[in-house]
């Protein structure tokens, strides 16, 4: 054996694509759990805010998976993802359980009732959701101290109805990366 | 993408069982989380261990995302100061002059109020801060006001302790884990302090109003002194907060006060101090005339 074509073997990166090759699985798993939670954490330690001036990345994100791929992510998947998000968003622990879990179910209804959608429709649905989980976040915020008003998350709103295609071809891009094949299978 | 024709997961038991117990675990999640919101209702600390131990996790991506802000100001500050600096070489000329002038009555000052204090027998009541940490994470989606400071129990900070960086009150110490804290901003709607202005020690309170901005309050009511451009400094008005630490300046005046902003802006403040909570000194005279006073 030559020492040198096998140094040469391990120093080159792994060939991408081909014949004998597939995802891995654990990537194809992974990204879109993984990808969500750091928009959660992304959301809170990209600025330092002395208001309210960041969409719920994290949610955006949710959202957009569950709508590039149905059923990818379980129908429960609300409850652990939410949960890491309360950890960190300020909110009351259990808002972003409990959103996140309707936003799932209700996507799922939505595409049980409108199955030929297209991406205006998308588009609309999914900053709807979030629009709507952001009014019952300040709802569930008031309610544990303050009475901030309704205008304080408008600019809020406008980021999410204009950045929500931005994460949705995010979530894509990580699509097409979960799905990169990367196993060697043998020849 | 086509959608499939029908949601059966086809003949096998196993499937449509996996399928059904997804369902109801999603809504037992929902119920979930539901049954949770009520108790952070109740009891708003309840959660305080398990957010604890996830901003201590948290941390050093925290401090990685720090930095790199820190860096983006330093590169966005640099290219602005290019656009108008020979403007600003000006500006700042006539302002250093007039700076000079400044220090000179300031020293004066200094030394007057030195003297007064050595006559009054009064000790210098600025204690040494009990540390100074990176703001690491901040609420910025939600309409609550907190921050995280790479701080926390293992460095001797304590519920309650004031934080303040180097240009006014950024807020006070919630909740304490091992390595960071969370810092309840005075931004926040539940924020209260007491104040006073600057220039004659008008008392009053300043309240978050959770959009950046807050609301100064002032105690006597009627008609109301206040002017854009008023400065507002702590009171040290029932502890906690120590006096005379700048907090903010008027803006707008309304009826019953003035929207004034916040001098210490959170996004501009890399590093913030963590102070001793302030007991006043007169209380704790008061309290001893009580106890001698009880036990006679």
């Amino acid at each position: 054996m030559n020492p040198l074509g096998a140094m040469q073997r391990l120093l080159s990166p792994p060939r991408v694509g081909g014949i004998n090759r597939a995802p891995s699985p654990l990537l194809a798993r992974a990204t879109p759990w993984l990808s969500i939670m750091l928009a959660s954490l992304l959301a809170n330690s990209l600025v330092i805010a002395a208001a309210p001036v960041m969409p719920p990345v994290g949610l955006m994100m949710l959202v957009a998976w569950v709508q590039i791929r149905p059923g990818l992510l379980p129908v429960w998947a609300g409850l652990p993802l939410g949960a890491f998000d309360d950890l960190f968003s300020g909110q009351p622990f259990g808002s972003a359980i409990l959103l996140w879990s309707l936003t799932v179910i209700a996507l799922d209804v939505i595409e049980m009732r409108i199955p030929w959608r297209n991406y205006l429709i998308e588009w609309a649905t999914g900053a709807a959701l979030v629009c709507g989980c952001l009014v019952a976040m300040l709802v569930f915020a008031n309610a544990t101290g303050g009475a901030a008003p309704l205008l304080v998350i408008a600019p809020q709103l406008v980021m999410v109805l204009l950045l929500y295609p931005v994460i949705g071809s995010l979530a894509g891009a990580l699509d097409r990366f979960r799905l990169i094949r990367i196993m060697d299978l043998g020849r | 993408m086509a959608p499939p024709p029908n949601r059966r997961s086809g003949f096998s038991r196993r499937a449509q069982y996996t399928n059904f117990i997804g369902y109801i675990a999603g809504i037992a999640g929902g119920l979930l989380g539901a049954a949770f919101l009520m108790l952070a209702f109740a009891n708003p600390s309840i959660f305080s261990s398990l957010r604890g131990v996830g901003s201590d996790i948290a941390e050093p991506a925290g401090k990685v995302a720090a930095e790199g802000r820190k860096a983006g100001h330093g590169l966005f500050d640099g290219l602005a100061a290019y656009f108008d600096a020979a403007q600003q070489n000006a500006y700042l000329k006539r302002e250093v002059e007039a700076a000079k002038v400044k220090l000179v009555e300031f020293n004066a000052r200094t030394e007057e109020n030195r003297r007064l204090k050595a006559l009054l027998q009064l000790r210098d009541g600025d204690s040494k801060p009990v540390a100074f940490a990176q703001l690491v994470a901040s609420t910025a989606a939600s309409t609550r006001r907190f921050a995280t400071i790479s701080v926390g129990a293992d460095d001797g900070i304590k519920v309650g302790m004031p934080v303040s960086s180097a240009m006014g009150v950024v807020g006070r110490v919630l909740e304490t884990a091992s390595s960071t804290s969370r810092v309840l901003l005075i931004t926040d709607a539940e924020s209260v302090v007491p104040v006073r202005r600057a220039s004659d020690s008008l008392p009053g309170f300043v309240e978050g109003r959770a959009d950046g901005k807050v609301q100064i309050r002032l105690i006597s009511l009627g008609i109301n002194p206040l002017k854009p451009g008023d400065a507002f400094v702590t009171s040290g008005a029932g502890g906690l907060y120590p006096p005379g630490m700048p907090i903010a300046v008027a803006e707008t005046i309304t009826r019953d006060g003035a929207i004034a902003h916040v001098l210490a802006d959170p996004a501009a403040s890399d590093y913030v101090a963590v102070h001793e909570a302030w007991v006043p000194q007169i209380d704790a005279a008061q309290a001893a005339n009580n106890a001698r006073a009880a036990r006679r």
